[in-house]
């Protein structure tokens, strides 16, 4: 995938900025930031598609909702996020069709346990060039 | 963020703004001058302004920051007007630490060392995705919730004694599975048994020094003896417990018109049916905490056993204790003068009740809590006692390791060309670890000095130092 986030310094946890040309680019590459941390994606196979929706009271809310369902699919289900397809996205409300693959010991290498979504200084706003998140991640 | 230096081991944060109280950060001037923790700082005082907070936002020696509340946080909160916080337990609900002593000297065991760290590898899983060996019905996960650590010994995975040495007897009676998510409770079925990744870790030491030979004794502890510490948590389990708790509170809080500095700071009162659902689903998780721990002492006492050719009462592995560093609990402490019911939150940080506390199990008693302190893997941990003091000054609570100092990836960038475990292995060392980059983001530099943060606490009179133990040989996930 063509990097389209940052790691930023946090003494404990792993802290990302990501950047997106409208809402929908930014939560398909929030999603996939997410999972990039975790494995490595070239080595995922996309075998199943997942239909995710979740809502939120704002786009902060909605952003930490949405990743909180996506790492479930990984801590729940041991699938790992190879494609995303933004449905539709209003300010409060998401969906997505997931390409997944299912965890293979023996061929995906798990880079970070991410533990959770925090809304510590969770942030998603416009910026000049389009828009930007920036999300905490506990590991 | 102004700091005043009110005692010599004490800097407050006074109140301003929003705060309801001031904050306070225990550390030695040492500290203080070299301190780059403004986040943490800024933490500090946003749980000022949570509702019902007495006396003062605190921090000990090993703060950093974190998420919500700061790393090494400690506050509590009146029980009838006051807040609980996921966000002031973490995520890793009852993540904590074990120790064991044995009967053996460092000589018995150091030839046959590296046999001994790769069996422990082998027998105990780890890593990230790693799953336990213990499988668990829904029905019998329940009881575990329930029971905790008693649950281990009652199916033969440990002795008696090891529960009646763990804080609270290894069990948070206000524990009710009925509040559990399915998806909390799935992901705990697969996972009792395991230690996990990241900074949790097995660690074979040796005691190195002896600053108290009474209290060490009474631990059962002494100079050369081979130990085990295990730090660990409730695993998946407990992060969901935490995830679906904040997912709920975020926005429960709008309803009480609560102004929140950060989002990850969502509370609920301690007296509403949303604080209650909070501390029991908190409560199972802590169980569940002690109940893994309980079992991967008894995998290690059964490696030691296998490895060294030696029956029980031979290697005679006793548990030191065991206490929680990420954890709400409800105490008595005295506020101006006045007994009064609190919720302790502790997140990173550890309880430290004084001689004659009837908490301590009888044992303990007439000398004080035993406290547990990792640090980083190529130096030292400490077991220290509790003391008046930190029941006068912090809500009978102290520090709970060394504190990071380096991001992850700023630990990788400086590990880069290093071969960390042939580093650890030159001071004997020998580490064994799953995930790729665990060394490099747990190496030894990327934590604060143990002896300085153990220091500042004894200084403080928040805990006094008992034992340091080195280590031999470290299990990584």
């Amino acid at each position: 995938m063509t990097i389209t986030y940052t790691l930023m310094d946090h003494t404990a946890d792993l802290r990302i900025r990501v950047n997106g040309s409208d809402p929908a680019d930014l939560f398909n590459n929030a999603g996939l930031a997410l999972f990039d941390l975790i494995t490595k994606p070239d080595r995922l196979e996309a075998r199943e598609v997942i239909e995710v929706a979740v809502t939120g009271d704002d786009p902060a809310d909605l952003m930490v909702n949405y990743l909180r369902e996506l790492l479930y699919l990984w801590t729940g289900n041991e699938k790992l996020v190879k494609l995303i397809d933004i449905v539709d996205i209003s300010d409060t409300a998401v969906s997505a069709r997931v390409s997944t693959d299912r965890y293979q010991p023996e061929r995906h290498e798990i880079l970070h346990e991410i533990k959770a979504v925090t809304y510590h200084q969770i942030d998603v706003s416009r910026t000049v060039e389009g828009w930007q998140t920036t999300v905490v991640f506990d590991v | 963020m102004e700091l005043k230096k009110i005692s010599p081991y004490c800097y407050e944060i006074p109140k301003s703004g929003s705060m309801n109280v001031p904050g306070r950060i225990f550390m030695s001037s040492r500290m203080a001058d070299g301190l780059h923790q403004e986040e943490a700082l800024k933490q500090v005082a946003n749980v000022a302004t949570l509702p019902g907070i007495l006396k003062a936002a605190m921090a000990m020696p090993d703060m950093h920051w974190g998420y919500g509340f700061p790393i090494g946080g400690v506050a509590a909160f009146d029980w009838d007007t006051g807040v609980i916080s996921p966000g002031g337990v973490g995520y890793d609900i009852n993540c904590g630490v074990r120790l064991a002593g044995t009967g053996l000297e460092e000589k018995a065991v150091r030839p046959v060392l590296d046999r001994l760290v790769q069996a422990l590898y082998q027998n105990i899983p780890s890593g990230v995705g790693s799953t336990g060996s213990v499988k668990l019905s829904a029905k019998e996960e329940m009881k575990v919730l329930r029971e905790g650590g008693r649950w281990a010994v009652r199916h033969g995975l440990g002795e008696p004694a090891d529960v009646e040495h763990t804080e609270d007897g290894g069990c948070m009676t206000e524990a009710d599975p009925s509040v559990i998510s399915k998806r909390a409770i799935e992901r705990g079925a697969k996972q009792l048994g395991t230690l996990g990744s990241g900074n949790h870790f097995l660690e074979v030491g040796v005691v190195d020094e002896i600053f108290d030979e009474t209290a060490a004794r009474t631990f059962g502890l002494f100079h050369n003896q081979v130990t085990v510490m295990l730090h660990s948590g409730s695993r998946g389990l407990g992060y969901q417990v935490c995830d679906d708790s904040l997912a709920f509170m975020a926005r429960h809080v709008k309803t009480l018109g609560i102004q929140l500095p950060d989002r990850q700071l969502a509370c609920a009162m301690i007296r509403s049916e949303a604080g209650r659902r909070y501390f029991a689903a908190m409560a199972c998780a802590a169980n569940y905490a002690w109940a893994n721990r309980q079992i991967l002492l008894h995998r290690a006492r059964e490696t030691f056993q296998q490895v060294l050719g030696i029956g029980p009462r031979d290697l005679a592995m006793h548990q030191v204790y065991d206490i929680c560093h990420n954890i709400a609990k409800r105490e008595e402490h005295t506020v101006d003068g006045k007994l009064r019911t609190v919720c302790v939150h502790r997140k990173g940080a550890t309880r430290a009740f004084p001689p004659g506390h009837p908490a301590i199990c009888e044992a303990y008693r007439q000398t004080g809590q035993p406290i547990l302190i990792p640090g980083d893997m190529g130096t030292a941990s400490y077991v220290m006692v509790g003391t008046q003091t930190a029941m006068d000054e912090s809500f009978g609570s102290t520090c709970h390791g060394a504190g990071r100092v380096l991001s992850r990836t700023a630990a990788k960038k400086q590990s880069k060309g290093r071969a960390i475990h042939r580093e650890l292995a030159d001071k004997g060392i020998l580490v064994k670890w799953t995930g790729r980059s665990t060394l490099a983001e747990e190496m030894p530099d990327a934590y604060k000095d143990i002896d300085v943060v153990v220091d500042a606490v004894h200084g403080a009179g928040l805990s006094k130092k008992v034992a340091r133990l080195r280590p031999m040989g470290v299990i990584k996930g």
